[in-house]
């Protein structure tokens, strides 16, 4: 009984500070350009667990609309909607980078790329891509988790 | 068939070419079916298009050369096997009235001339804007004392591939200024809202983004003269509001319905950026 207690307690205390140390889509500072400094999860991200986010259709889909050359060989197809990524890291610093992934809009105004990490002001939010309505707040796009690892794998796109 | 997806591949790959490079060029081959209807395929854009686009062009320049080989000829295009089926449904009885649609249309290549490229349409007695599926069911409804189709189902689409077919090569002309241009302006509106999570409008992809690759897909200007569409992709004629349905899914929203008041205006509005593209009925996409 009292051990049961106890490992509740610790369960709890553990997402706690996991919560804590996130910054939710709603708390994210964008400076005037779009960029933000600080880290969604205050550790550093993993940039294989990104460049899996960027290529998978059911992720981020990034190659929906950009090619990235380095990806080509494992994910076919890359669209050319969005200029490509290759040497994303030699135009951007990471704050911008994070700014882009978490949302685009903030950097490029009116862009077409969608908003990682937001959660309300849509038109008539649907679940997924069932078409059936959602209600707000809608789980954003990618988790602040999964924003930190694209960005980290955009940080190795270098010419050199 | 080997010889079908060996060119598939070769297309592909040349498709992939041209991606990596500029957008696209659409294609300068001519649409003729069965080798005597010329099917006009780009034209220069209606005015109410003034600074948004140029020229206008059909879906078909837009595919593979193979995709676009199997509409050029009716005995290949597996569109036509529907049609068939309509053409059975058109002389067949149904209904408390005992009546057919040949009872009061006869024969629909004299009766139904021209009428696909001029729907959706106003309609006086009703006072609304009507699709051609709302014309057929009201003929069902009221005047056969049959039952409404669903919207989209498979006979409503035959049949409306029926009546579109006895347009083809004759160019899309409707209306939108008079009793229609509230509607029209409706669906303007609903042209360019950044709908769903991923906030896209049909501008966004098929405005801004004609003649670009998204992922595997070419994307063309999204013109709904060749509808109803037979694709490769599912088997079966798509209906109009099947296509908007689907397109407004894939930006993370909730759809509008079918025969929705929304999905028709939308329908008047995309179909008046088409006015001056033929008629194809029923195209093959994939
Ligand atoms: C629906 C299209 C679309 C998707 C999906 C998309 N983007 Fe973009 N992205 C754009 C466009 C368009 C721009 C150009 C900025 C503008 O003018 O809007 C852009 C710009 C960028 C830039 C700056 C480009 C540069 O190198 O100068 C980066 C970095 C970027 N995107 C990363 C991503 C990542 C990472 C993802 C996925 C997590 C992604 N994008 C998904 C459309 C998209
Ligand atoms: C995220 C991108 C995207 C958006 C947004 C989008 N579409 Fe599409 N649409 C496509 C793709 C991809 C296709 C298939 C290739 C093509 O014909 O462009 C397509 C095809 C179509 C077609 C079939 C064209 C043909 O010749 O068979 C129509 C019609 C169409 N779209 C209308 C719309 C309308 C209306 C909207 C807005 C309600 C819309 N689309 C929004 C991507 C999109």
């Amino acid at each position: 009984m009292n051990r049961a207690i106890l490992s509740a307690v610790c369960v709890a205390a553990g997402v706690g500070a996991a919560a804590a140390a996130e910054v939710a889509p709603k708390d994210v500072q964008y400076g005037e350009y779009g960029a933000v400094e600080q880290s969604l999860t205050g550790q550093p991200g993993d940039a294989a667990a990104g460049r899996k986010v960027v290529g998978s259709k059911s992720l981020g889909n990034c190659v929906a609309c950009h090619k990235i050359s380095e990806l080509i060989d494992d994910v076919p197809f890359h669209g050319e909607i969005g200029p490509p990524l290759d040497g994303a890291a030699d135009r951007w610093s990471e704050a911008q980078l994070r700014g882009i992934v978490a949302n685009a809009k903030m950097t490029f105004p009116e862009s077409m790329m969608p908003s990682f990490y937001k959660t309300t002001g849509y038109i008539r939010p649907g679940k997924g891509f069932t078409g059936k309505a959602a209600q707000e707040p809608l789980p954003p796009l990618l988790t602040a988790q999964q924003i930190e690892d694209v960005v980290a794998y955009l940080m190795t796109l270098k010419y050199e | 068939m080997m010889t079908t997806s060996l060119k598939t591949m070769i297309c592909t790959a040349a498709m992939l070419t041209l991606g990596a490079g500029a957008a696209a060029a659409q294609t300068d081959e001519k649409l003729v079916v069965n080798g005597e209807t010329e099917i006009t395929t780009q034209a220069p854009a209606p005015a109410h298009l003034d600074g948004a686009l140029d020229t206008i062009y059909s879906g078909w320049e837009f595919r593979s050369p193979a995709t676009r080989e199997v509409q050029m000829d009716d005995f290949d295009n597996p569109g036509m096997i529907f049609v068939d089926q309509a053409r059975q449904v058109w002389n067949t009885a149904d209904g408390s009235e005992g009546k057919s649609c040949a009872s009061c249309h006869d024969d629909p290549a004299q009766s139904m001339k021209g009428v696909r490229a001029v729907y959706p349409k106003w309609n006086e007695d009703a006072q609304e804007v009507r699709t051609l599926e709302m014309q057929i069911n009201d003929c069902r409804t009221n005047r056969m004392g049959a039952e409404a189709w669903g919207y989209t189902d498979k006979g409503m689409t035959s049949m409306v591939a029926l009546i579109s077919l006895q347009s083809r090569g004759m160019p899309v002309n409707v209306a939108i200024d008079g009793p229609a241009q509230s509607t029209w302006e409706k669906g303007k509106e609903l042209y360019y809202t950044r709908t769903g999570q991923l906030e896209l409008s049909c501008a966004n992809c098929h405005e801004d983004h004609y003649g670009d690759m998204i992922r595997a897909d070419h994307l063309s200007q999204g013109q709904i003269n060749g509808f109803p569409v037979y694709r490769l992709k599912n088997a079966k004629l798509n209906a109009v509001h099947s296509r908007f349905k689907g397109c407004v899914r894939d930006t993370r929203a909730e759809t509008y319905k079918p025969g929705s008041p929304e999905f028709v205006a939308l329908e008047l509005y995309v179909a008046s950026r088409g006015n001056g593209l033929d008629v194809e009925a029923p195209s093959v996409r994939n």
